[in-house]
Protein backbone atom coordinates (compact mmCIF):
# COMPACT_ATOMS: atom_id res chain seq x y z
CA UNK A 1 0.00 0.00 0.00
CA UNK A 2 1.05 3.32 -1.41
CA UNK A 3 1.93 5.86 2.00
CA UNK A 4 -0.90 8.81 1.88
CA UNK A 5 -0.18 11.89 0.49
CA UNK A 6 -0.70 14.84 2.28
CA UNK A 7 -0.79 17.54 -0.40
CA UNK A 8 -1.22 20.25 2.32
CA UNK A 9 2.22 21.75 2.67
CA UNK A 10 3.38 24.41 4.89
CA UNK A 11 1.51 27.64 2.98
CA UNK A 12 -1.82 26.07 2.77
CA UNK A 13 -1.47 24.93 6.43
CA UNK A 14 -0.46 28.63 7.19
CA UNK A 15 -3.86 30.36 5.15
CA UNK A 16 -5.85 27.42 7.10
CA UNK A 17 -4.85 29.04 10.21
CA UNK A 18 -5.21 32.11 9.24
CA UNK A 19 -8.82 31.47 7.60
CA UNK A 20 -10.28 29.84 10.88
CA UNK A 21 -9.24 32.56 12.70
CA UNK A 22 -11.21 35.13 10.79
CA UNK A 23 -14.41 32.72 10.76
CA UNK A 24 -13.67 32.82 14.22
CA UNK A 25 -13.62 36.65 14.34
CA UNK A 26 -16.49 37.13 11.88
CA UNK A 27 -18.82 34.73 13.88
CA UNK A 28 -19.66 37.32 16.71
CA UNK A 29 -19.91 40.45 14.34
CA UNK A 30 -22.66 42.03 12.25
CA UNK A 31 -21.90 41.56 8.86
CA UNK A 32 -22.27 44.26 5.77
CA UNK A 33 -19.22 46.67 6.97
CA UNK A 34 -15.53 46.28 6.40
CA UNK A 35 -15.02 44.85 10.19
CA UNK A 36 -10.91 44.37 9.74
CA UNK A 37 -10.21 47.20 7.64
CA UNK A 38 -7.22 48.09 9.89
CA UNK A 39 -5.89 45.25 9.01
CA UNK A 40 -7.13 44.97 5.46
CA UNK A 41 -5.14 48.04 4.79
CA UNK A 42 -2.41 46.88 5.97
CA UNK A 43 -2.39 43.85 3.63
CA UNK A 44 -3.02 46.04 0.68
CA UNK A 45 -0.44 48.08 1.41
CA UNK A 46 2.11 44.68 1.47
CA UNK A 47 0.14 43.70 -1.57
CA UNK A 48 0.61 46.75 -3.64
CA UNK A 49 4.33 46.64 -2.69
CA UNK A 50 4.58 42.97 -3.81
CA UNK A 51 2.55 44.68 -6.94
CA UNK A 52 5.02 47.47 -7.60
CA UNK A 53 8.34 45.68 -6.87
CA UNK A 54 7.78 42.00 -8.41
CA UNK A 55 4.53 41.46 -10.37
CA UNK A 56 3.86 44.60 -12.41
CA UNK A 57 7.60 44.38 -14.05
CA UNK A 58 7.56 40.87 -14.45
CA UNK A 59 4.36 40.79 -16.34
CA UNK A 60 5.79 43.68 -18.16
CA UNK A 61 9.01 41.63 -19.51
CA UNK A 62 7.04 38.72 -19.82
CA UNK A 63 4.50 40.68 -22.07
CA UNK A 64 6.96 41.81 -23.84
CA UNK A 65 9.22 39.36 -24.41
CA UNK A 66 6.77 36.45 -25.04
CA UNK A 67 5.18 36.28 -27.59
CA UNK A 68 1.35 36.82 -27.63
CA UNK A 69 -0.03 32.84 -29.07
CA UNK A 70 2.35 31.43 -26.47
CA UNK A 71 1.15 33.68 -23.31
CA UNK A 72 -1.88 32.69 -24.46
CA UNK A 73 -1.38 28.69 -25.01
CA UNK A 74 0.18 29.05 -21.50
CA UNK A 75 -2.68 30.69 -20.04
CA UNK A 76 -4.66 28.10 -21.61
CA UNK A 77 -2.80 25.30 -19.65
CA UNK A 78 -3.52 26.87 -16.57
CA UNK A 79 -7.09 26.92 -17.71
CA UNK A 80 -7.61 23.58 -18.52
CA UNK A 81 -5.87 22.13 -15.32
CA UNK A 82 -8.49 23.98 -12.93
CA UNK A 83 -11.38 22.61 -14.97
CA UNK A 84 -11.45 18.91 -13.07
CA UNK A 85 -11.69 21.26 -9.70
CA UNK A 86 -14.59 23.08 -11.38
CA UNK A 87 -16.28 19.76 -12.30
CA UNK A 88 -16.16 18.43 -8.26
CA UNK A 89 -17.62 22.16 -7.79
CA UNK A 90 -20.11 22.11 -10.36
CA UNK A 91 -21.34 18.61 -9.19
CA UNK A 92 -21.31 19.54 -5.60
CA UNK A 93 -23.81 23.01 -6.87
CA UNK A 94 -25.74 20.39 -8.64
CA UNK A 95 -24.92 21.63 -11.95
CA UNK A 96 -24.61 18.62 -13.63
CA UNK A 97 -25.12 20.09 -16.92
CA UNK A 98 -22.35 22.42 -16.13
CA UNK A 99 -20.28 19.60 -14.78
CA UNK A 100 -20.72 17.09 -18.06
CA UNK A 101 -19.79 20.33 -19.83
CA UNK A 102 -16.46 20.88 -17.81
CA UNK A 103 -15.48 17.32 -18.14
CA UNK A 104 -15.69 17.29 -22.39
CA UNK A 105 -14.26 20.42 -22.13
CA UNK A 106 -11.16 19.03 -20.55
CA UNK A 107 -11.07 15.34 -22.55
CA UNK A 108 -11.06 17.78 -25.90
CA UNK A 109 -8.58 20.22 -25.11
CA UNK A 110 -6.41 17.30 -23.02
CA UNK A 111 -6.29 15.62 -26.42
CA UNK A 112 -6.93 17.15 -29.54
CA UNK A 113 -5.64 20.64 -27.70
CA UNK A 114 -2.23 19.28 -26.89
CA UNK A 115 -2.56 19.19 -22.76
CA UNK A 116 -4.52 22.09 -22.94
CA UNK A 117 -2.19 24.74 -24.88
CA UNK A 118 -5.21 25.04 -27.37
CA UNK A 119 -8.81 25.55 -26.65
CA UNK A 120 -10.45 23.62 -29.23
CA UNK A 121 -13.87 23.53 -26.97
CA UNK A 122 -14.60 27.16 -26.61
CA UNK A 123 -14.86 28.00 -30.46
CA UNK A 124 -17.11 24.73 -30.50
CA UNK A 125 -19.58 25.89 -27.81
CA UNK A 126 -18.11 24.95 -25.15
CA UNK A 127 -16.33 28.06 -22.72
CA UNK A 128 -15.23 27.66 -19.76
CA UNK A 129 -17.52 27.80 -16.65
CA UNK A 130 -15.47 28.85 -13.61
CA UNK A 131 -16.52 28.17 -10.59
CA UNK A 132 -14.69 27.58 -6.94
CA UNK A 133 -15.83 26.05 -3.84
CA UNK A 134 -16.84 29.49 -2.57
CA UNK A 135 -19.66 29.52 -4.99
CA UNK A 136 -20.41 25.83 -3.88
CA UNK A 137 -20.48 26.85 -0.17
CA UNK A 138 -22.77 30.04 -1.55
CA UNK A 139 -25.03 28.25 -3.16
CA UNK A 140 -25.41 25.41 -0.10
CA UNK A 141 -26.39 28.86 1.68
CA UNK A 142 -22.99 30.45 3.16
CA UNK A 143 -23.27 34.41 3.61
CA UNK A 144 -20.53 36.34 2.35
CA UNK A 145 -18.68 37.08 5.73
CA UNK A 146 -16.21 39.85 5.80
CA UNK A 147 -13.98 41.42 3.24
CA UNK A 148 -10.41 40.13 3.54
CA UNK A 149 -7.92 41.18 1.93
CA UNK A 150 -5.35 37.88 1.75
CA UNK A 151 -1.73 38.34 1.68
CA UNK A 152 -0.66 37.35 -1.87
CA UNK A 153 -3.99 36.60 -2.49
CA UNK A 154 -5.40 39.83 -2.36
CA UNK A 155 -9.20 40.89 -1.94
CA UNK A 156 -11.62 38.06 -0.93
CA UNK A 157 -14.07 37.45 1.51
CA UNK A 158 -14.25 35.23 4.36
CA UNK A 159 -16.14 32.88 2.71
CA UNK A 160 -14.22 32.78 0.19
CA UNK A 161 -11.26 32.09 1.51
CA UNK A 162 -12.27 28.93 2.89
CA UNK A 163 -13.25 28.16 -0.59
CA UNK A 164 -9.76 29.03 -1.92
CA UNK A 165 -8.03 27.01 0.59
CA UNK A 166 -10.68 23.94 -0.05
CA UNK A 167 -9.60 24.31 -3.77
CA UNK A 168 -6.14 24.17 -3.01
CA UNK A 169 -6.26 20.79 -1.06
CA UNK A 170 -8.80 18.97 -2.85
CA UNK A 171 -7.22 20.08 -6.20
CA UNK A 172 -7.71 16.87 -8.37
CA UNK A 173 -5.23 17.46 -10.76
CA UNK A 174 -3.26 18.22 -7.49
CA UNK A 175 -3.50 14.97 -6.43
CA UNK A 176 -3.12 12.69 -9.51
CA UNK A 177 0.08 14.56 -10.46
CA UNK A 178 3.28 14.70 -9.10
CA UNK A 179 6.98 16.40 -10.36
CA UNK A 180 7.76 17.26 -12.49
CA UNK A 181 4.37 17.52 -13.95
CA UNK A 182 3.27 19.68 -11.13
CA UNK A 183 6.06 22.13 -11.80
CA UNK A 184 4.78 22.68 -15.18
CA UNK A 185 1.55 22.93 -13.68
CA UNK A 186 2.71 25.97 -11.18
CA UNK A 187 4.69 27.42 -14.12
CA UNK A 188 1.56 27.47 -16.17
CA UNK A 189 -0.31 29.38 -13.41
CA UNK A 190 2.23 32.18 -12.60
CA UNK A 191 2.38 32.71 -16.72
CA UNK A 192 -0.80 33.18 -16.56
CA UNK A 193 -1.39 35.38 -13.94
CA UNK A 194 1.73 37.28 -15.60
CA UNK A 195 -0.44 37.35 -18.66
CA UNK A 196 -3.57 38.95 -16.52
CA UNK A 197 -1.68 40.93 -14.75
CA UNK A 198 -0.08 42.42 -18.27
CA UNK A 199 -3.20 42.08 -20.48
CA UNK A 200 -5.29 44.48 -18.26
CA UNK A 201 -2.26 46.40 -17.33
CA UNK A 202 -4.02 49.89 -17.14
CA UNK A 203 -6.73 48.97 -15.26
CA UNK A 204 -5.14 47.67 -12.80
CA UNK A 205 -2.57 50.19 -12.77
CA UNK A 206 -5.66 52.89 -12.53
CA UNK A 207 -6.99 51.28 -9.44
CA UNK A 208 -3.68 50.50 -7.47
CA UNK A 209 -1.98 53.65 -8.62
CA UNK A 210 -4.42 56.45 -10.11
CA UNK A 211 -6.98 56.27 -7.61
CA UNK A 212 -7.56 58.09 -4.49
CA UNK A 213 -7.92 54.94 -2.22
CA UNK A 214 -6.89 52.38 -3.80
CA UNK A 215 -8.05 49.63 -1.14
CA UNK A 216 -11.83 51.56 -1.12
CA UNK A 217 -11.28 50.66 -5.26
CA UNK A 218 -10.30 47.21 -5.05
CA UNK A 219 -12.77 46.01 -1.78
CA UNK A 220 -15.65 47.43 -4.28
CA UNK A 221 -14.47 45.94 -7.76
CA UNK A 222 -13.89 42.55 -5.92
CA UNK A 223 -17.83 42.70 -4.26
CA UNK A 224 -19.20 43.85 -6.97
CA UNK A 225 -17.77 41.92 -9.47
CA UNK A 226 -18.16 38.61 -6.99
CA UNK A 227 -22.08 38.98 -6.11
CA UNK A 228 -22.16 39.62 -9.64
CA UNK A 229 -20.70 36.78 -10.59
CA UNK A 230 -22.87 34.32 -8.28
CA UNK A 231 -26.09 36.01 -8.83
CA UNK A 232 -26.04 34.89 -12.54
CA UNK A 233 -27.83 32.27 -12.22
CA UNK A 234 -30.55 33.78 -10.54
CA UNK A 235 -30.56 37.51 -12.26
CA UNK A 236 -33.56 39.05 -12.14
CA UNK A 237 -34.24 42.67 -12.64
CA UNK A 238 -35.12 43.55 -9.42
CA UNK A 239 -32.28 42.57 -8.00
CA UNK A 240 -30.03 44.64 -10.83
CA UNK A 241 -31.07 47.46 -9.60
CA UNK A 242 -28.56 48.24 -7.55
CA UNK A 243 -28.00 50.07 -10.95
CA UNK A 244 -27.50 52.89 -8.22
CA UNK A 245 -30.13 55.18 -10.19
CA UNK A 246 -32.60 55.46 -7.58
CA UNK A 247 -31.34 58.02 -5.08
CA UNK A 248 -29.36 59.73 -7.70
CA UNK A 249 -32.89 61.10 -9.07
CA UNK A 250 -34.03 61.55 -5.62
CA UNK A 251 -31.18 63.80 -4.91
CA UNK A 252 -31.10 65.70 -7.87
CA UNK A 253 -35.12 66.13 -8.77
CA UNK A 254 -36.86 65.95 -5.82
CA UNK A 255 -35.59 68.09 -3.20
CA UNK B 1 -54.41 58.64 10.78
CA UNK B 2 -54.38 60.32 7.46
CA UNK B 3 -52.13 63.17 9.24
CA UNK B 4 -50.10 60.73 10.91
CA UNK B 5 -49.49 59.22 7.70
CA UNK B 6 -48.40 61.83 6.31
CA UNK B 7 -45.66 62.76 9.27
CA UNK B 8 -44.58 59.94 8.44
CA UNK B 9 -43.69 60.45 4.93
CA UNK B 10 -40.75 62.25 4.19
CA UNK B 11 -40.83 65.67 3.04
CA UNK B 12 -38.38 64.35 -0.08
CA UNK B 13 -40.89 61.39 -1.11
CA UNK B 14 -43.69 63.63 -0.97
CA UNK B 15 -42.41 66.19 -2.47
CA UNK B 16 -41.03 63.67 -5.36
CA UNK B 17 -44.37 62.29 -6.03
CA UNK B 18 -45.71 65.56 -6.32
CA UNK B 19 -43.07 66.22 -8.89
CA UNK B 20 -42.69 63.48 -10.42
CA UNK B 21 -46.69 63.44 -11.33
CA UNK B 22 -46.37 66.99 -12.63
CA UNK B 23 -43.27 66.51 -14.66
CA UNK B 24 -43.63 63.37 -16.25
CA UNK B 25 -46.94 62.15 -16.50
CA UNK B 26 -46.93 59.65 -19.07
CA UNK B 27 -43.44 60.16 -20.24
CA UNK B 28 -41.91 56.63 -19.10
CA UNK B 29 -39.45 55.18 -21.16
CA UNK B 30 -40.14 52.26 -22.63
CA UNK B 31 -38.18 49.46 -24.08
CA UNK B 32 -37.31 50.55 -27.06
CA UNK B 33 -36.44 53.90 -26.70
CA UNK B 34 -33.91 52.28 -24.17
CA UNK B 35 -32.82 50.34 -26.75
CA UNK B 36 -32.61 52.80 -29.05
CA UNK B 37 -30.41 55.13 -27.52
CA UNK B 38 -28.32 52.38 -25.96
CA UNK B 39 -27.99 51.31 -29.74
CA UNK B 40 -26.37 54.55 -30.99
CA UNK B 41 -24.14 55.43 -27.78
CA UNK B 42 -22.81 51.57 -28.69
CA UNK B 43 -22.61 52.67 -32.30
CA UNK B 44 -20.20 55.74 -31.59
CA UNK B 45 -18.10 53.82 -28.83
CA UNK B 46 -17.96 50.71 -31.57
CA UNK B 47 -16.98 53.33 -34.48
CA UNK B 48 -14.07 55.17 -31.76
CA UNK B 49 -12.83 51.49 -30.85
CA UNK B 50 -12.34 50.69 -34.92
CA UNK B 51 -11.06 53.86 -35.44
CA UNK B 52 -7.83 53.03 -33.11
CA UNK B 53 -6.89 56.69 -32.62
CA UNK B 54 -4.54 58.52 -30.72
CA UNK B 55 -5.10 58.39 -26.74
CA UNK B 56 -5.86 62.61 -26.95
CA UNK B 57 -8.03 61.66 -30.23
CA UNK B 58 -9.88 59.00 -28.47
CA UNK B 59 -10.65 60.59 -24.84
CA UNK B 60 -12.01 63.42 -27.36
CA UNK B 61 -14.17 61.42 -28.35
CA UNK B 62 -15.56 60.47 -25.66
CA UNK B 63 -15.89 63.40 -23.84
CA UNK B 64 -18.47 64.11 -26.68
CA UNK B 65 -20.26 60.53 -26.36
CA UNK B 66 -20.73 61.01 -22.38
CA UNK B 67 -21.95 64.51 -23.31
CA UNK B 68 -24.45 63.79 -26.10
CA UNK B 69 -25.72 60.30 -24.17
CA UNK B 70 -24.86 60.81 -20.56
CA UNK B 71 -26.69 62.62 -18.19
CA UNK B 72 -23.42 64.13 -17.13
CA UNK B 73 -25.21 66.99 -14.75
CA UNK B 74 -26.82 63.61 -12.69
CA UNK B 75 -23.85 61.64 -12.60
CA UNK B 76 -21.54 63.93 -11.51
CA UNK B 77 -23.58 65.18 -8.30
CA UNK B 78 -24.44 61.97 -7.18
CA UNK B 79 -21.15 61.10 -7.52
CA UNK B 80 -20.23 63.70 -5.36
CA UNK B 81 -22.79 63.36 -3.21
CA UNK B 82 -24.39 65.28 -0.05
CA UNK B 83 -21.61 67.81 -0.76
CA UNK B 84 -22.75 68.55 -3.84
CA UNK B 85 -26.23 70.09 -2.41
CA UNK B 86 -24.46 72.84 -0.90
CA UNK B 87 -22.55 74.10 -3.79
CA UNK B 88 -23.86 77.13 -5.59
CA UNK B 89 -24.47 77.15 -9.00
CA UNK B 90 -21.03 78.31 -10.64
CA UNK B 91 -19.01 75.65 -8.07
CA UNK B 92 -21.66 72.93 -9.58
CA UNK B 93 -21.01 73.92 -12.98
CA UNK B 94 -17.16 74.03 -12.33
CA UNK B 95 -16.74 70.45 -10.60
CA UNK B 96 -19.31 69.17 -13.32
CA UNK B 97 -17.40 70.57 -16.28
CA UNK B 98 -13.99 69.03 -14.21
CA UNK B 99 -15.94 65.77 -13.61
CA UNK B 100 -16.61 65.11 -17.39
CA UNK B 101 -13.16 65.74 -17.90
CA UNK B 102 -11.90 63.24 -16.03
CA UNK B 103 -14.42 60.65 -16.84
CA UNK B 104 -13.57 60.94 -20.62
CA UNK B 105 -10.01 60.35 -19.28
CA UNK B 106 -10.47 57.75 -17.54
CA UNK B 107 -13.04 55.37 -19.15
CA UNK B 108 -12.05 56.86 -22.65
CA UNK B 109 -8.53 54.88 -21.72
CA UNK B 110 -10.51 51.44 -20.73
CA UNK B 111 -12.28 51.41 -24.03
CA UNK B 112 -9.28 52.06 -25.67
CA UNK B 113 -8.38 48.66 -24.97
CA UNK B 114 -11.46 47.56 -26.76
CA UNK B 115 -9.49 47.98 -30.13
CA UNK B 116 -9.88 45.35 -32.14
CA UNK B 117 -13.32 44.40 -30.38
CA UNK B 118 -16.45 45.24 -30.38
CA UNK B 119 -19.81 45.61 -28.06
CA UNK B 120 -23.23 44.02 -29.38
CA UNK B 121 -26.66 44.91 -27.94
CA UNK B 122 -28.29 41.89 -26.53
CA UNK B 123 -31.68 42.98 -24.62
CA UNK B 124 -33.61 45.36 -22.73
CA UNK B 125 -35.10 45.15 -19.69
CA UNK B 126 -36.81 47.37 -16.79
CA UNK B 127 -34.93 48.02 -13.07
CA UNK B 128 -37.51 49.51 -10.92
CA UNK B 129 -37.41 52.97 -12.37
CA UNK B 130 -34.88 52.76 -15.05
CA UNK B 131 -33.87 50.73 -17.91
CA UNK B 132 -31.11 48.38 -18.34
CA UNK B 133 -29.89 47.44 -21.66
CA UNK B 134 -27.76 44.79 -21.80
CA UNK B 135 -24.61 44.40 -24.17
CA UNK B 136 -21.96 42.19 -24.54
CA UNK B 137 -18.08 42.97 -24.90
CA UNK B 138 -16.20 41.05 -27.54
CA UNK B 139 -12.92 41.70 -27.23
CA UNK B 140 -9.49 39.88 -28.39
CA UNK B 141 -7.80 36.80 -26.33
CA UNK B 142 -10.57 37.08 -23.37
CA UNK B 143 -13.82 35.88 -22.73
CA UNK B 144 -16.87 37.94 -23.54
CA UNK B 145 -18.41 40.04 -20.68
CA UNK B 146 -21.44 41.51 -19.68
CA UNK B 147 -21.86 45.54 -20.00
CA UNK B 148 -25.33 47.11 -18.96
CA UNK B 149 -26.12 50.23 -19.51
CA UNK B 150 -28.84 51.72 -17.14
CA UNK B 151 -31.10 54.69 -18.98
CA UNK B 152 -33.56 57.07 -17.53
CA UNK B 153 -35.61 59.86 -18.90
CA UNK B 154 -36.07 61.35 -15.61
CA UNK B 155 -33.59 64.49 -16.53
CA UNK B 156 -36.51 65.23 -18.94
CA UNK B 157 -35.17 63.01 -22.20
CA UNK B 158 -33.34 59.31 -22.30
CA UNK B 159 -29.69 59.27 -21.10
CA UNK B 160 -27.75 56.74 -19.77
CA UNK B 161 -26.88 57.29 -15.63
CA UNK B 162 -24.86 54.20 -15.27
CA UNK B 163 -22.61 51.17 -16.62
CA UNK B 164 -21.98 48.26 -14.95
CA UNK B 165 -19.27 46.02 -15.94
CA UNK B 166 -19.49 42.50 -15.09
CA UNK B 167 -21.39 43.97 -12.04
CA UNK B 168 -19.13 46.63 -11.35
CA UNK B 169 -21.20 49.86 -10.74
CA UNK B 170 -19.56 52.98 -12.38
CA UNK B 171 -21.60 55.16 -10.25
CA UNK B 172 -20.27 53.36 -7.42
CA UNK B 173 -17.05 53.27 -8.04
CA UNK B 174 -17.03 56.96 -9.00
CA UNK B 175 -18.47 57.82 -5.55
CA UNK B 176 -16.17 56.17 -3.78
CA UNK B 177 -13.24 57.55 -5.78
CA UNK B 178 -14.85 61.25 -5.33
CA UNK B 179 -15.10 60.25 -1.73
CA UNK B 180 -11.89 60.11 -1.10
CA UNK B 181 -10.41 62.59 -3.73
CA UNK B 182 -12.54 64.93 -1.17
CA UNK B 183 -10.96 63.59 1.62
CA UNK B 184 -7.60 64.26 0.66
CA UNK B 185 -8.55 67.83 0.07
CA UNK B 186 -9.63 68.43 3.68
CA UNK B 187 -13.60 68.73 2.09
CA UNK B 188 -12.48 71.50 -0.11
CA UNK B 189 -14.82 71.40 -3.18
CA UNK B 190 -12.40 74.32 -5.12
CA UNK B 191 -9.40 72.15 -4.56
CA UNK B 192 -10.88 68.92 -5.42
CA UNK B 193 -11.67 70.53 -8.80
CA UNK B 194 -8.27 71.20 -9.33
CA UNK B 195 -7.98 67.56 -8.57
CA UNK B 196 -9.91 65.80 -10.84
CA UNK B 197 -8.55 68.16 -13.89
CA UNK B 198 -5.38 66.16 -13.38
CA UNK B 199 -6.74 63.21 -12.32
CA UNK B 200 -8.13 60.43 -14.89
Amino acid sequence: MAPPKFPLRLTQAFSLVLVAGLLAGCAAGPSGEDRFETPNRAVHGFNKGLDTVILRPASQAYGTVVPDVVRQGVSNVASNVSLPGDVVNHTLQGEFRSAANMTGRFLVNSTFGVLGLFDIAGPAGVPEDDTDFGETLHVWGAGEGAYVELPLLGPSTSRDAVGTVVDTILNPIGAVIETPESTYVAASRTGSLLDGRYRFTNTIDSVLYDSADSYAQSRLVYLQNRRFELGDDTTTPAASSGAGGDDLYDDLYFE
Amino acid sequence: MTIFTLNNLSRRAVLGGLISLAAWPAAAITDRQARTLVGRLVDDINTVIAANKSEAATIKEFEGIFARYGDVPAIARSALGPTARGLSGSELDAYTAAFRGYMSRKYGKRFREFSGGRIEVTSARPAGRFYEVLSTAYLRGSNPFELTFVVSDRGGEDRFINLLIEGVNMLATERVEITAMLDQNGGNVARLIQMLERAG
